[in-house]
């Protein structure tokens, strides 16, 4: 970690936008990406007499989502308006929760990205729904003509999830928000989709600065438009060396200067100053008359709690326990479910953890990389790859074919270990026939021999590819040291 | 309860409305007046009820999370001042 002469001090809060078929309060479809305002009715439009009701999944989903987190759960919660002027609230208020969140404190755990081994925590404040706003489309050119309004997307369920200001450098951050991803995609609450707006991420930023005996606390910043977890990263350390060099020249602290909120130019790689922050009274928040309260029952909170499923941090557990490093196991988790199923299944079927694991790292992931699918579509299974790493593992097949018998694989996904050694004319080398290989190669190489005699053991490198020049099935490793036996024993 | 002109010029100014002096004015004294009359709630005991978030007797009225059809484009543009074939059109915004 940097040495700096202050503590970073961050809180984030994130949207996330519930996979719900149809919208928070009305019927309307919420897919991304439809022709504007094509996805809209009376209720999210704002018409007058139209009235909200509530979509039961978006609840259950807060409720998974909460569980999840650690959240206590309220027995009663409630609807109250949030009520501020934009062109894309038709309403001129946001249904939102002001002092009874379906969600109260939470935790979520993640690995420290600068200390290995160790976990940061960081504490959940609550997390409540709400329904999204719309889109604007303004002119960015010359700012004169019209702004344009699509409402498809308003009334859409967001989650927002508030946490402490416990995060204290943008990588905390950036781990914080990779992490609660990973758990949100496993839960299915969300698609995630940054691009697409469905995981959004503001900052509350400001630094604490150690005068003496006593710390001195800067203004606080909102920084809003973070919309890739590298955003996060960039745009916390830019504003921690903003608000730094903005204090030594104003001397000016958190009493003396209102909250600000200030956007990021992911181009520009700044943050700009927005409007003034209003005062929370200033949204005038009052309960919702149109809907009435939710009470959420102990057996429906059973009932989710038991469908929660393997979460993350449970399944590096488990790796570990099969016999994987810490890194190993977050780097098959990460992957997904489906990834976790394909390394247990193939482990279970005879496959010793590591070599699983590192095949997974390695030829499995580069395949789904080059192929752009998932493992769930990937075409050699999770029998075929154990069966073929215990191959490995008994010496049957050395490494270096064992890769060839994959790349076979993959392109005949009917074929088994055995048609595939037989189409690559994979056979053991008895050991009549590799002593005769390697006689035949040190005859050939005298340089060599010499050279291995005086200790210098790099030549046997070079013996290895003229062996399996000559016979692609000798396995290297027993090259190498038989090589090296016969030079020794006729020392 | 007197109310402010300042007070006045700020719920305005949340409300964005824009009011002449006389205005201010004549609203400072409607609102006290209707303010006054509310106040009297403030007469009751009200220690040991707990706040009602609803005045029906009823909770947890949800629907399905099934599509519902809404309304066309042509329709859903119909009601604004001004729209082109896809969008609303407001002033600009980015413009301060």
């Amino acid at each position: 970690m940097n040495q700096t002469p202050y503590k970073l001090v961050i809180g984030l809060e994130v949207h996330v936008q519930l996979s719900t078929r149809t919208k928070l309060f009305c019927g309307c479809p919420t897919a991304f990406g439809a022709s504007p305002n094509t996805q809209t009715c009376p209720v999210c439009l704002g018409h007058p007499g139209a009235l909200p009701v509530m979509n039961e999944q978006a609840i259950a989903l807060a409720i998974r989502t909460g569980l999840a987190l650690n959240c206590e759960i309220a027995s009663v919660t409630k609807w109250d308006r949030k009520s501020y002027f934009y062109p894309d609230l038709p309403k001129g208020y946001q249904i939102s929760q002001f002092d009874q969140p379906i969600c109260g404190p939470g935790y979520l755990d993640f690995a420290d990205p600068e200390n290995e081994g160790e976990t940061l925590r960081v504490r959940l404040i609550r997390a409540h729904l709400e329904e999204d706003a719309g889109k604007s489309m303004h002119d960015e050119g010359a700012g004169k003509a019209d702004s344009q309004i699509d409402l498809n997307r308003t009334g859409t369920p967001l989650l927002e999830i508030v946490s402490e200001p416990d995060l204290n450098s943008p990588e905390a951050a950036k781990a914080y928000l990779i992490e609660l991803r990973l758990l949100l995609t496993y839960l299915g609450v969300s698609d995630c989709n940054m691009q697409e707006g469905s995981l959004r991420a503001d900052a509350n930023v400001n630094l604490h600065i150690a005068q003496g005996d006593t710390t001195v606390a800067t203004p606080i910043v909102e920084v809003k438009n973070l919309n890739s977890f590298r955003a996060v990263e960039r745009a916390l350390t830019y504003e921690s060396q903003r608000q730094y060099s903005q204090w030594q020249k104003d001397g000016r602290d958190i009493t003396q200067a209102p909250k600000q909120t200030r956007g990021w130019d992911d181009a520009a790689g700044v943050t700009v100053a927005q409007r003034e922050k209003e005062e929370s009274s200033d949204y005038r928040y009052f309960p919702d008359p149109d809907l009435v309260p939710l009470h959420i029952e102990p057996r429906q909170l059973e009932a989710a709690r038991q469908a929660l499923g393997d979460l993350p941090a449970a399944l590096r557990e488990r790796l570990r326990y099969a016999g994987l490093k810490e890194y190993d196991a977050n780097v098959i988790v990460s992957q997904g479910r489906s990834m976790v199923d394909y390394f247990e299944q193939a482990v279970a079927s005879g496959a010793p953890a590591k070599r699983v694991s590192s095949w997974i790292q390695q030829d499995v992931m580069r395949t789904l990389n080059e192929q752009e699918i998932s493992i769930e579509e990937f075409s050699i299974s999770a029998l075929q790859l154990a069966e073929l790493l215990q191959a490995i593992e008994k010496g049957d097949i050395d490494n270096s074919r064992g890769k060839d018998v994959f790349q076979y694989c993959l392109q005949h996904p009917e074929a088994d270990l055995d048609s595939a050694k037989a189409a690559l004319g994979i056979e053991a080398v008895d050991q009549g026939e590799l002593e005769a290989l390697c006689r035949e190669l040190l005859a050939e190489n005298p340089k060599i021999v010499a050279q291995v005699k005086e200790g210098n053991v790099k030549g046997l490198g070079a013996l290895i590819g003229a062996a399996r020049k000559k016979n692609p099935n000798a396995d290297p490793k027993q090259v190498r040291e038989l090589c090296h036996q016969l030079i020794l024993a006729d020392a | 309860m007197p109310i402010t002109s300042s007070q006045v010029r700020k719920v305005a100014q949340l409300a964005r409305l824009e009011l002449t002096e006389d205005e201010v004015q004549l609203v400072s004294d409607q609102l006290a007046s209707i303010v006054t009359f509310v106040d009297q709630l403030g007469e009751v005991a009200t220690d040991g009820v707990e706040p009602m978030a609803h005045p029906l007797d009823i909770h947890t009225v949800v629907r399905p999370d099934t599509e519902v059809p809404g309304l066309s484009r042509e329709q859903a543009l119909s009601n604004s001042p001004n729209h082109n074939d896809e969008c609303f059109l407001v002033p600009p915004v980015m413009a301060r």
